[in-house]
């Protein structure tokens, strides 16, 4: 069972959920696809970490072959090319990795070479196995690295925990790819419906089964939860708003690790969480 | 000698673009000739890389002299194979600098800022 | 125009809230939301009037013509995107085109074409007094760095002649960010005192760094974790940064929020930390010679 958490605001708690729900649900696997800054590892401090260079493919010029037609210049959307006193240059961080300037060029002068952008770690932390993606700093695109991750952390019967980057760009989409049920995390502010409502057109645009978790929740209206009521969405669970779970997360402390109120709020969370996956597989399979 | 400014006019009493990679035009002036050719600079309009293609444009017009007030890395790598003189512009019109590079008054721009890395990109 | 950029690495943090009180503050005449993935200053600036919309155009998008499609599986194989795909016509899926034109050239019979796409919205409110530039990503769209150019240029052309403008920043350290940060006179870098909000923050001060632009922090809501507090204003003294205020974490400044209104527009005591560190901020970023 694949759960994608996200939300379309930063700072609504995907990591504060998913990290815990995924410690509670003990044998579980957690993935951060949130390769621009990475946090879950902070949380779980991973042991044994094994570490895979994921790399892209991108041009590589023969100047003895080059014939300064510029085809290749000419070609590139990305203007990742230049030719400059007879000689052509590649700019590896602008590359998109499309593979276009070595198909028109007539004289089979670009060949291609791999270039890193990132890593994806993958460790253990009791018995929760941690899967870490991280982009470099500046590459183009973290959506490679999503792919390897979500590929080399497939396990079938595994319950696993998807940290979602913020916003509902393509990164997001390639992470909820595989899910099979979306939890969106919702803060009670204006701020955090409007966001949350990005998210919410982007599962249905993806035909995910979805609810929402409300985080950070005070005494009186909730504008999330009126967004809910009003949209007919399911609402999983809240969240009190919570001076110690906050400092206990602002310490990249697990809460459910270290008090038992937690335990148990997160561990009812997971059971409607579970249900909710059951209910919508039987139904709509 | 051909200067290229980049600006954000089509007169050389234009104030100078603060950004080379996406500028609106670029002025290439002979001093020579004394003529002034404004070109649209089509790097503009690019989602990513604007600074590589602007320089490629300043390369294949012909310039032996860039001031600009900033570059990036990636554009410094395709003037400088190019032999292409950078200087720091001043505050005031495309010609005021151009003026006081004539003079000598212009230092060498050698601080280049990072790329934007293309960023067409998902 | 001096322009002041708030930015913070981790979302969340209070850029939104601490950027609209200034601009209340300020009175300012043009200032920017550049958060355009999800852009939020809008539902508090209290604007009546609809915003000019221009359309903003990102990578073109590759599109088959299944009348001209003769199913040779060339677009698919060389596509490395995979975003060719085949569901009794060959079809691409315009959220996963990266518009490279590779499938445009293979096709041996022309039935693929790059199409123009909408990957955005720039919106501009104007009143003759003040501007507001802001823009909204469409979601799945990828080119969010020159979507904030447009947005900073948008707001420069409308009010060229207002003395300061105010930019709300976008989270994160990517394209976006480093958009915002080109041509600004200083940036303010909102903390959070959290690990997760120290290792974002950070990783922005370096990235600010490398444009040699002047900055300093302030921390949001520092009595939630008041050893982290210390850390972040240790590192500050450091690297010689200045420090310029804590901000106490307000129920309050909530409320304010949610009714649309700025915290310094009630009285409470985030709004009264926000007006220090708003005065503090001014004198940095107008004081004559220096940095």
């Amino acid at each position: 069972m694949k759960i994608a958490v996200l939300s379309g605001k930063g700072g609504t708690g995907k990591t504060l959920v998913s990290v815990n729900l995924a410690a509670i649900a003990k044998a579980s696997t957690y993935i951060d696809c949130d390769v621009e800054e990475p946090n879950g590892h902070l949380f779980f401090k991973p042991e044994g970490v094994q570490v895979k260079e994921i790399s892209v493919k991108i041009p590589k010029v023969d100047h003895e072959l080059c014939n300064g037609c510029r085809k290749c210049v000419d070609f590139c959307n990305f203007n990742a090319l230049a030719y400059i006193k007879n000689k052509l240059i590649v700019f590896d961080d602008v590359c998109h990795s499309c593979g276009g300037c070595i198909l028109v060029c007539p004289v089979r002068a670009l060949s291609e070479k791999a270039k890193v952008i990132g890593k994806v770690q993958k460790g253990v932390s009791g018995e929760v196995v941690v899967w870490t993606g991280v982009l470099n700093t500046g590459e183009a695109t973290g959506i490679p690295i999503i792919k390897k991750l979500l590929e080399e952390s497939s396990e079938v019967n595994k319950q696993t925990f998807i940290d979602c980057p913020p916003g509902s760009a393509c990164i997001v989409m390639e992470s909820i790819k595989d899910a099979d049920y979306c939890i969106l995390v919702a803060e009670p502010t204006l701020f955090g419906v409007h966001n949350l409502n990005m998210v919410y057109e982007l599962v249905k645009l993806f035909n995910r089964p979805f609810g929402v978790i409300l985080n950070k929740c005070l005494e009186g209206e909730n504008p999330a939860e009126k967004f809910c009521l009003e949209k007919n969405i399911k609402i999983l669970g809240r969240i009190p708003f919570d001076n110690e779970l906050g400092t206990l997360n602002s310490n990249a402390e697990i809460a459910v690790n270290k008090n038992e109120e937690y335990r148990e709020l997160f561990s009812s969370l997971l059971n409607k969480v579970t249900k909710e996956v059951q209910h919508e597989t039987t139904t709509n399979p | 000698m051909k200067i290229a400014i980049p600006v954000d006019e089509k007169t050389l009493e234009s104030n100078v673009c603060v950004s080379f990679g996406r500028t609106p035009y670029f002025l290439i002036y002979d001093v020579e000739t004394k003529e002034s050719i404004f070109i649209d600079n089509s790097a503009a309009a690019s989602t990513g890389g604007a600074g590589i293609k602007a320089a490629q444009i300043i390369v294949d017009n012909k310039a032996d002299v860039l001031l600009t007030p900033r570059l990036g890395e990636n554009a410094a790598d395709v003037l400088k194979p190019a032999e292409i003189k950078i200087c720091k512009t001043i505050t005031g019109s495309a010609k005021d600098n151009i003026d006081a590079f004539i003079d000598g008054k212009l230092p060498l721009l050698d601080e280049f800022h990072a790329g934007f890395h293309g960023h067409g990109g998902n | 125009m001096k322009q002041l950029l708030i930015l913070s690495g981790k979302g969340g943090t209070g850029k939104t809230t601490i950027a609209s009180a200034f601009i209340k503050l300020a009175d300012a005449k043009a200032y920017a939301d550049c958060d355009v993935d999800a852009p939020n200053l809008h539902l508090i600036a209290g604007w009546s009037v609809k915003p000019a919309k221009t359309d903003y155009y990102g990578l073109p998008k590759a599109e088959i013509d299944p009348e001209l499609c003769i199913k040779c599986d060339q677009c698919r194989q060389n596509c490395r995107f995979d975003a060719v795909s085949i569901d009794e016509k060959y079809k691409v899926d315009p959220f996963a085109c990266e518009g490279c034109g590779v499938c445009e050239y293979v096709c041996p019979v022309e039935a693929i074409t790059m199409k123009p796409a909408v990957a955005g919205e720039l919106m501009l409110y104007s009143d003759g007094e003040k501007v507001f530039s802001t823009a909204q990503l469409k979601m799945g769209s990828g080119t969010s760095g020159m979507l904030v150019t447009e947005v900073k240029k948008q707001m420069k052309a409308a009010a060229a002649d207002a003395e300061l403008a105010i930019i709300d920043g976008s989270p994160g350290i990517g394209c976006p960010v480093i958009a915002s940060l080109s041509g600004v006179d200083m940036v303010l870098i909102v903390a959070e005192p959290s690990i997760s909000g120290i290792s974002d923050m950070e990783r922005i001060i370096n990235t600010a760094a490398k444009f040699g632009t002047k900055t300093a922090v302030c921390i949001n809501k520092y009595d939630t974790n008041i050893e982290n507090t210390e850390k972040i204003e240790e590192f500050c003294k450091k690297q010689a940064m200045p420090f310029i205020g804590r901000i106490p974490f307000d129920s309050n400044a909530v409320k304010a929020i949610n009714n649309g209104q700025t915290v310094v527009d009630i009285d409470c005591i985030s709004g009264t930390a926000v007006k220090e560190v708003y005065h503090k901020t001014m004198n940095l970023l107008f004081e004559k010679g220096g940095g």
